[in-house]
């Protein structure tokens, strides 16, 4: 039974994970008034890249980039969709948090190991936006747990019933989708893949196989950091209601970065520790005097 | 030749493959001020899954713009190895073709495809949007029927390849790769 609901869990992260992709490109080409690609663009996207013939760098680098993906994917399996839970009771904030890191660290020796200095460029500002994002993150949710007394994703889920805790907590809310924007890469903080700039950052020697396997960590990775917002912040859902709120979420996240430019690395920095951080703390103080709606 | 053979897990790969072009604009010359319009809202090239790339490693097609001086020349054909197979070449613009208006320079190659094999070329001085959209939907159908096997031809015909570029630009001492 475990198997066939990380299976089913594996393959809502692939189908609708790609489908919402290009669903966004095409969100986005509309909002820039061109027509844009078809819906089903990423799966030829990534289909593409499995087929082509590319360059290893050494095996630090494939260890790197299986380690990536193979993280990213325990990691899903992890985090529950709606009432679809791979494992209960094991659902909890701190293992999905600390087995996201392995899929991030991964990535992070495996592109250093390509020896390119743009992919060394990106991943030292991929890890320095990272601390600017985690921390009001990881403070918000504090609130949130010490205010429900779990840490327990479903359990957080199921304490919702009255009031979605964005309306209880609407400041955590607001400072957990900021750092949702990071943690997805979304435009104004889109400073470590800079194609511009540095040569899309990390993935400057990525060819062929590798970018298609990397194209799919990238999916799975939006499904855990948007799904574990859903799951804590957007009431009780299940697994249609969840992929409905999901598809919500990522839209609003494109249409936001569809119309900002670019952070310098150490603006990134700097404004998740003034704002976001300082309104993480007036939550935590809101949660801890008891106002909380 | 054999070149042209494939399996059926190539035609069916190939049909994904000309759906999905990533582009390296190798811009050296002036028609490459022509693929701003064709990328933006007029023309949106994005909506055949066509779009600019930053690294030739994830790139399927090169797309050289203009003139190539000995010096660029060299670039290129870095550039060119690095992409990972199958990779496509699009000549733009008269210069590459037979020189252009520098046909008698001393420090411009005449004909591209003496030195990397070119799939399509685009004639013009310079062409317009419209003729870009046309050669991509020509080289779509081309990589469809399994004829845009340049890169193929570059492996067999190596050893031609290589001297033309070793005549046109001497030897080449590598002492390392920013310092040559
Ligand atoms: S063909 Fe014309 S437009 Fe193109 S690079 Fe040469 S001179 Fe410039």
């Amino acid at each position: 039974m475990t198997i066939l609901k990380v299976i089913a869990v594996l393959l809502t992260g692939f189908f609708v994970g790609l489908t919402l992709e290009g669903i966004a490109r095409k969100i986005m080409a509309r909002v820039q008034r061109r027509y844009g690609p078809p819906w089903y663009q990423n799966f030829i996207d990534v289909f593409k890249a499995l087929s082509k013939r590319g360059i290893s760098h050494g095996w630090i680098f494939d260890f790197g980039i299986l380690m990536a993906l193979g993280g990213v994917i325990a990691t899903l399996a992890f985090v529950p969709l709606g009432d679809l839970v791979a494992f209960p009771g094991l659902d909890n904030i701190f293992i999905i948090v600390y087995l996201f890191a392995v899929g991030a660290l991964g990535m992070a020796m495996g592109m250093v190991g390509s020896g390119n200095p743009n992919a060394s460029i990106g991943v030292a500002r991929a890890l320095t936006q990272m601390l600017g994002y985690e921390l009001p993150y990881l403070i918000s949710i504090a609130g949130v747990l010490y205010y429900y007394k779990t840490s327990s994703v479903s359990g957080l889920m199921m304490a919702q019933q009255d009031t979605w805790t964005l309306f209880k907590m609407p400041i955590g809310g607001i400072v957990a989708f900021v750092s949702l924007l990071g943690m997805l890469g979304k435009k104004p903080f889109d400073t470590p893949i800079a194609p511009a700039e540095i040569a899309s950052g990390p993935m400057v020697e990525l060819s062929a196989k590798y970018m298609g396997l990397l194209m799919l960590m990238h999916t799975f990775s939006i499904f855990v950091e948007i799904g574990l917002f859903v799951d804590i912040f957007l009431g009780v859902s299940n697994y249609f209601t969840f992929l409905l709120k999901f598809t919500i979420v990522w839209i609003i996240a494109t249409l936001i970065s569809s119309v900002l430019p670019r952070f310098r690395i150490e603006q990134v920095v700097k404004f998740y520790w003034k704002v976001p951080l300082s309104l993480a703390f007036v939550q935590v103080l809101f949660v801890l005097l008891g106002w909380v709606f | 030749m054999a070149v042209d053979e494939r399996s059926l897990w190539e035609k069916i790969a190939d049909k994904l493959r000309s759906r999905s072009l990533w582009m390296l604009h190798y811009c050296t010359g002036c028609g490459a001020m022509e693929l701003p319009p064709t990328m933006t809202s007029r023309f949106d090239m994005e909506r055949f899954g066509m779009g600019p790339m930053a690294t030739p490693r994830q790139a399927d097609i090169l797309f050289i713009t203009g003139y190539l001086s000995a010096k660029t020349l060299r670039r290129v054909i870095y550039t060119y190895e690095k992409m990972a197979e199958p990779r496509y070449v699009i000549g733009f613009g008269s210069c590459t073709l037979n020189g252009g208006i520098y046909y008698d320079s001393y420090a411009t190659i005449n004909r591209l495809d003496y030195y990397i094999p070119v799939d399509l070329y685009i004639a013009g001085c310079m062409p317009r949007p419209e003729a870009l959209l046309e050669a991509f939907n020509e080289l779509m159908r081309m990589i469809r029927r399994g004829e845009a096997n340049g890169w193929k031809k570059y492996k067999e015909n190596y050893e031609w390849y290589k001297q033309n570029q070793i005549r046109s630009l001497g030897e080449v001492f590598v002492h390392d790769e920013f310092h040559e």
